[in-house]
């Protein structure tokens, strides 16, 4: 069974790359065949394995695949690693990935680029599978890369429009710097301990780090690299861009699977991290004040797709939140059931996007309700999902987190936050519903019920309401989490919150005289909406700088050794050219000068 | 026969050498050029003679028959060339002929 | 004797001269033969008669026929006296009769300082000449002559495409 694990990532990329290269001169249904093929081979592959590794007591599997090369001593192969986190990872990433091959199969037909696409998605696939198999700290970097190159291509699919090369740039460069972070985190851990491995490295670190100062260190690096990967502060300027990219990229790669790249980073070097409690904290106040600041922005957007990017960040900002106050566990539960529902959530929003012919402003939509009770369906169930209104899969997530932080902090910042955050959540997602559904119909839509739309969005409603029933083989890869008693109060409070956010949503609704202005005017709505202003404060602090550096520069100091290169070799073909005048008695001058110069050196 | 110091002979060569050489690079005439090469030949010509002179031997009047049948040679073809060059560019200026330069 | 030498030398250094200075053709044609003339006794006094008539005979006879030859073809006249006297500056002068005069005085050293072996002065007979000629140089006879063919077929070719393309000449 531990051979099959190759097979797992290896399957997309082998499509992925005959697509690249063939790719065009096949037509649509053999590319949608390898296309979703090669993914659902991979999840019956992983299916496979997860089972095999539930019935096998779970104990956790390091296979050494391939040899990739040797140097500075250190031999490296393709090492993959799997245990409980990984199994999480891969069902998520293969079962929601394949649904969502099927769904862009139909959202892409009649794309000029449809065998590019299924390229990249596969690749990406891959790429992520590779991240989460990795047993080595390289084989991860290069997921890691991966991914990131993959948004890069995705987000900038349509490049024709220079928008969305713009914002594919973005945010290729605002991953980088996390990416910078990573590597140097990486490098000293190989530095320190002289092996890639991730689960040496790490008991490694156990053993041999604490009280050191290192560990803090590590982790304070590890903690950039997924802030830029999961969009979390202060990196998070770049997620509501991408929403340029095609809406099953958004589905795919920002909502279920690279952004949580991050917290796998940081599930996966817990070790690390415990170590360091001062860097846990940190993590956890990032988690609450993204996802508080996130909800705010969700709360005042527009255009549909940001409302959800938004909510991602939010959401994300959950897990961050998890994973600082120690309730690592919860934290992956609501990885998984976030995929669920907020796939469900971008698919049925591009489901919208399409009957509606490509509008995504949620100022001239409304009134969907009668021509698209599906639709209408999966974003109910969907945003109540995402509000964790109870007895849906998010709400026993959300509540997870919020009750184990609790047992595990007490109420403390943070906490109170997070709790705020899930009452904007519930509003937000409430407005979505009311906006897009009720009211007057702005825009006539043309329902495109598409059974390859319709049936990936149906399974994924199942699983965003029953998701949570999905046992998760957590326990040997976190150590237990004492189970403080948490006392009623509390209970009732995250159990209610919701719920009352619900109720106030629909009051403010009701109270408001044109209803749809109602969280869209004001100044504040105007910062909130621009994020918060991050990105006019990185504009000022980092690209104008930079600009006038480059406007400065424009001559380019650095060229100057190969610019005297060029003079240089020009002056001198200057000088010879003028020298052969053509005339017969300069060449009789040189020829005597030349001898005299001669006679006078041999004499 | 007459002995004389051979240095002076030989000095007497690289002065008419000189000259010789003078007119080549500074005259503009094509024939004045020719002429003044003429004198170069002399002048080694005359370096040869000298040694075969100094030596006892006829290898020196070899030579300079030799040079001769060289220089007889060579005036030939290059008066052909300079008639050519009149017929072609109306004037004797070396100058003129600078199809070649740069 | 060793004052008709010096003498001589003197004549043929300052025909050269004139030959250079010259700004008519004929004129400086004629300092030429002079100076030529002056070799060829220079010639005759160092023992070498058969030197001596060939220098008269071919070079001062021929050769410079052919140049005045030439030169009479060309028919340059009165403008030419006068282009000649526009290019001949003083300013010309000096960069070349430095540099001559630089090549001169290197000549002058490395002849003066090099060693001309034993004297063995005498006076070479024609006949002695022509036994050299035809016995160990006869090759070289040989090859003068491929090199007066090539120089008369050349000569030729020049002149023939010349006459030829006249009508075509620009």
């Amino acid at each position: 069974m531990a051979a099959l694990l190759l097979w797992i990532p290896l399957m997309p990329l082998l499509s992925s790359l005959l697509l690249l290269l063939a790719g065009a001169r096949l037509g649509e249904r053999p590319v949608a065949l390898l296309g979703v093929g090669s993914v659902a081979l991979s999840a019956l592959f992983s299916l496979a394995a997860i089972l095999s590794f539930s019935a096998s007591d779970g104990v956790a599997w390091g296979i050494e695949t391939l040899p990739w090369f040797s140097a500075l001593g250190l031999e490296v192969g393709f090492s993959l690693h799997f245990d409980g986190l990984s199994a999480v990872m891969v069902g998520v990433i293969t079962g929601v990935g394949l649904l969502i091959h099927l769904y862009s199969v139909a959202y892409m037909a009649g794309d000029a680029d449809f065998a590019r696409f299924f390229a990249y998605l596969n690749l990406f696939v891959a790429m992520m599978l590779i991240l989460v198999l990795a047993g080595d700290f390289l084989l991860l970097y290069l997921g890691w890369e991966g991914v990131g190159l993959c948004s890069f291509l995705l987000i900038g699919f349509w490049y024709r429009q220079p928008e969305n090369g713009y914002a594919a740039r973005k945010a290729f460069v605002v991953t980088r710097i996390g990416d910078v972070a990573l590597a140097l985190g990486l490098l000293i851990l190989v530095q320190q301990f002289g092996m890639l491995n991730i689960q040496d490295s790490v008991d490694q670190a156990r053993q041999l780090w604490p009280g050191s100062d290192l560990a803090g260190w590590v982790a304070l690096l590890l903690l950039g690299g997924a802030v830029g990967k999961s969009a979390q502060l202060p990196l998070q300027t770049w997620l509501p861009d991408a929403m340029a990219g095609p809406t099953p990229v958004s589905a795919l790669i920002h909502a279920a699977t690279m952004v949580t790249a991050g917290v796998y980073l940081i599930a996966r070097t817990q070790g690390i991290f415990m170590l360091a409690p001062q860097v846990l904290q940190l993590v956890a106040l990032v988690g609450a004040m993204t996802l508080f600041l996130a909800a705010c922005s969700a709360l005042v957007q527009h255009d549909l797709k940001r409302i959800l990017a938004y909510s991602t960040i939010s959401q994300i900002g959950y897990m961050f939140f998890a994973l600082g106050t120690g309730a690592f566990s919860a934290a992956v539960f609501h990885l998984m059931t976030h995929a669920f529902f907020k796939a469900l959530l971008f698919l049925a929003a591009g489901q919208v996007i399409m009957s509606l012919h490509h509008e995504q402003d949620t100022r001239r939509m409304g009134g969907l309700l009668r021509p698209m009770p599906f639709s209408a369906l999966c974003f109910a169930i969907g945003c109540a999902a995402l509000a964790a209104l109870p007895l849906t899969s998010g709400f026993y997530s959300k509540d997870a987190i919020l009750l184990q932080a609790y047992a595990q902090g007490g109420a403390g910042f943070a906490w109170w936050l997070a709790l705020a955050g899930a009452l904007v959540t519930a509003l937000y997602s409430l407005r979505l519903f009311v906006r897009l559904f009720l009211g007057d119909c702005r825009t006539l839509p043309e329902p495109d019920n598409r059974p390859l739309l319709c049936w990936p969005l149906g399974i994924l409603c199942l699983l965003a309401l029953f998701g949570a029933l999905i046992p998760q083989p957590l326990h040997d890869v976190f150590s237990a989490a004492p189970q403080a008693h948490v006392p009623l109060p509390v209970h009732l409070l995250v159990l209610a919150m919701p719920v009352i956010g619900l109720v106030a949503g629909i009051w403010l609704l009701l109270r408001h005289r044109d209803w749809r202005q109602a969280f869209a005017t004001g100044a504040l709505a105007r910062w909130w909406r621009a994020g918060w202003g991050f990105d006019v404060l990185y504009d000022w602090l980092l690209v104008r700088p930079l600009l006038w550096l480059a406007r400065v520069n424009r001559r380019d100091l650095a060229d100057l050794p190969v610019q005297l290169l060029v003079w240089t070799s020009r002056i001198c073909h200057q000088g010879l050219s003028r020298l052969q005048s053509g005339r017969l008695r300069h060449y009789a001058v040189g020829i005597v000068g030349g001898a005299v110069l001669i006679l006078a050196v041999v004499l | 026969m007459t002995e004389l110091p051979v240095e002076h002979g030989l000095l007497f060569a690289a002065a008419l050498f000189c000259i010789g050489l003078v007119g080549v690079l500074i005259r503009r005439n094509l024939i004045f050029i020719l002429m003044s090469l003429e004198l170069m030949l002399n002048a080694t010509a005359f370096v040869f003679v000298l040694g075969g002179a100094l030596h006892g031997n006829a290898d020196g009047q070899v030579m300079f028959l030799m040079i001769l049948t060289l220089a007889a040679a060579e005036i030939a073809v290059a008066l052909a060339l300079v008639v050519h060059l009149y017929r072609r560019y109306r004037s004797l200026d070396a100058d003129r002929l600078e199809a070649m330069k740069g | 004797m060793t004052t008709l030498f010096y003498l001589t030398m003197l004549i043929a250094l300052l025909a050269a001269l004139q030959v250079v200075r010259g700004l008519n053709a004929v004129h400086a044609l004629l300092h030429l033969i002079v100076a030529l003339l002056a070799l060829a006794l220079l010639f005759f006094l160092l023992g070498a008669p058969f030197a001596a008539a060939l220098e008269v005979i071919v070079y001062a006879g021929a050769i410079m026929v052919l140049m005045v030859f030439v030169i009479m073809m060309l028919n340059q006249g009165d403008a030419a006296v006068e282009q000649e006297r526009a290019w001949l500056d003083g300013a010309s002068w000096r960069g070349p009769g430095l540099l001559c005069a630089l090549l001169l005085l290197e000549l002058g050293y490395l002849l003066l300082a090099s060693d001309t072996g034993s004297a063995g002065w005498r006076p070479v007979a024609a006949a002695e000449v022509g036994r050299a000629l035809y016995g160990p140089y006869l090759l070289l006879v040989e090859l003068a002559s491929m090199l007066l063919l090539a120089a008369l077929v050349g000569a030729w070719h020049l002149a023939r495409a010349l006459k030829n393309r006249r009508g075509e000449e620009s």
